[in-house]
């Protein structure tokens, strides 16, 4: 009888495990995939011109995408500068006050603004900043994705600093140590691999967004790295090769797509190494 | 200073007292409509252990902590009066006041992102002192007083959390002693410690209170008799006694505290 229940027990241990390495492996297919794919359309562009070189004039065969990768990286370095710091400023918020109505207001638009389709983002800062400045521009394209990026920090900031135990708070301002002060050097520290993470799934989202930056940045076939200017960027040089009637572009936005994936999954790495050498709480 | 008679049970604990160094007059806390200390007045002097024991929700660790206005960060209010050196110590900024009464906490809690060294020195580094060569010193002084430095001193860059459960105590312990405390608030710091480790904590707190005034909250009443000079008996939010650790022990004025210290409740 015993053996019996023991045998069950492994089995179903056994069930569930092949389930787990089941769901792995369907998370991962997609991701071999794509990057498969991607590469098998795209490597035919691939090469050093491809990030060196500007994109050639329509009816030229070659030419590279170097201004959007620069394009794309100003755009994302705009968006942090205004992300980041608001993200991070309005977690240790939610995270220090956590019961006021404020907070529950804020919280709860954080959420919703969370959800709300990047295009529509793209509308506010057409109207905010394109409009009133009269032309798109590399600031108007950062905004947009600096909105983007704030409710993801917000909320991870907040969920980390709040899994930082009360006690290292309390040991702070037992030492006499300002509140603020303790916030800042005792628990955002302590927290600083959780919100890193959270800065990066933000960064790796706004890098991929192309719908807000049509009307912002709107995307650039010169070299530009003027911020009151159109500035191209990968997303919009994708989407424009891929509607493109010519193969060489269609290529194009296929091997642009490629190192698009592979940048993101670049900058994962050189976080995890970064935080890796951290403390850990 | 203030001198205002207190009640009668602290007049038998002063004979042979040294100066009064805080003095609480009917102190009343409350979290919420939870009445939680009721006209507490003892005196705290200088250079004793005063031990504070009582059944769990006793109100001991809120008297604690609202020796250093640490009862505000978890919701408390407070009725009556706390004198430190003759102020009241509500009317002081309270990161002044946790300079001058400082907390070790029942579960040790060094700073996990900072080094051994740093950590000593957290209270003094983020008060601004950047002086380097003096926030050395004072890492060995106060690892030192803390009888940690033996233990510590070939791997001072460490975290603060890579040493055992006693260490990390006694690094807490000299982290307090950084910022030159006259009280040292200690919360049942030996609770979560083998008897070894708690053997040297209570050496320890015989040896600074040459130099600091100290109370203690303490379950283990062994620990009690051990280390303090003076013992309070807490029960429901009410002080019972206060005397003289030996008396307490072994000679009770009340017949709760005897009930207590004798293992008949709590």
């Amino acid at each position: 009888m015993n053996n019996f229940y023991f045998k069950w027990r492994k089995l179903k241990n056994t069930l569930v495990f092949s389930l787990s390495i089941f769901g792995v492996i369907l998370v991962l297919v997609p991701l071999f995939f794509i990057l498969y794919y991607t590469l098998k359309q795209g490597i035919g562009a691939i090469n050093w011109d491809f990030f060196t070189q500007m994109p050639k004039p329509v009816g030229e065969t070659g030419g590279g995408m170097a201004n959007a990768i620069v394009g794309t990286g100003i755009l994302i370095g705009l968006g942090s500068l205004m992300g980041i710091p608001i993200g991070i400023f309005a977690g240790i918020y939610l995270a220090d006050k956590p019961k006021g109505a404020f907070a529950f207001v804020v919280r709860f638009l954080t959420d919703v603004m969370n959800g709300i389709p990047s295009i529509v983002v793209g509308v506010v800062a057409y109207i905010l900043i394109v409009i009133p400045m009269k032309r798109f521009s590399a600031l108007a394209g950062g905004f947009a994705l600096g909105i983007l990026m704030i409710p993801l920090i917000t909320r991870t900031t907040e969920e980390m600093i709040r899994l930082v135990p009360n006690s290292f708070r309390e040991a702070g301002l037992g030492l006499g140590i300002p509140r603020w002060k303790t916030t800042l050097s005792i628990i955002l520290p302590a927290a600083f691999k959780g919100i890193f993470t959270g800065i990066l799934l933000s960064v790796a989202r706004a890098a991929g967004e192309t719908a807000p930056l049509l009307f912002t940045a709107l995307g650039n076939r010169f070299w530009s790295v003027q911020l009151d200017q159109p500035i191209a960027s990968m997303t919009v040089f994708i989407y424009d090769y891929a509607k493109a009637p010519f193969n060489d572009w269609n290529q194009q936005a296929w091997a642009a797509s490629f190192v698009l994936i592979v940048l993101v999954l670049i900058l994962n790495i050189i976080f995890r190494v970064v935080t890796r050498k951290s403390y850990t709480a | 200073m203030n001198e205002i008679v207190s009640s009668t049970t602290i007049a038998d604990a002063k004979h042979d007292e040294p100066a009064l160094r805080m003095r609480t007059l009917n102190l009343n806390a409350f979290f919420g409509a939870n009445h939680a200390l009721k006209d507490i007045s003892l005196d705290i002097r200088n250079n004793k252990v005063l031990a504070i024991i009582g059944p769990s929700g006793c109100g001991k660790s809120t008297f604690l902590r609202s020796l250093n206005r640490m009862h505000e960060e978890v919701g408390g209010t407070i009725k009556g009066s706390i004198l430190l050196d003759g102020e009241d110590i509500m009317k002081k900024d309270p990161v002044h006041l946790r300079k001058k009464v400082g907390m070790v906490f029942q579960k040790a809690n060094p700073f996990p992102t900072m080094s051994i060294a740093e950590n000593v020195v957290a209270g003094l580094k983020l008060n601004g002192h950047r002086n380097k060569s003096r926030l050395k010193e004072i890492v060995e002084e106060c690892l030192k007083r803390a009888a940690l430095w033996d233990e510590v001193k070939d791997s001072l860059h460490k975290p603060g959390n890579s040493i055992s459960g006693g260490q990390q105590q006694r690094l807490c312990i000299a982290r307090t002693l950084a910022v030159e405390p006259e009280v040292i608030l200690m919360d049942e710091p030996a609770s979560a410690l083998d008897p070894i480790s708690t053997a040297k904590i209570e050496e320890l707190i015989f040896e600074l209170k040459k130099k600091y005034t100290i109370v203690i909250v303490t379950h283990n009443m062994q620990q009690a008799s051990r280390v303090s000079d003076l013992t309070a008996f807490f029960y429901m939010g009410q002080l019972i006694e206060i005397d003289k650790t030996t008396n307490i022990f072994t000679a009770p004025k009340n017949k709760q505290t005897e009930d207590y210290v004798t293992g008949r409740f709590g």
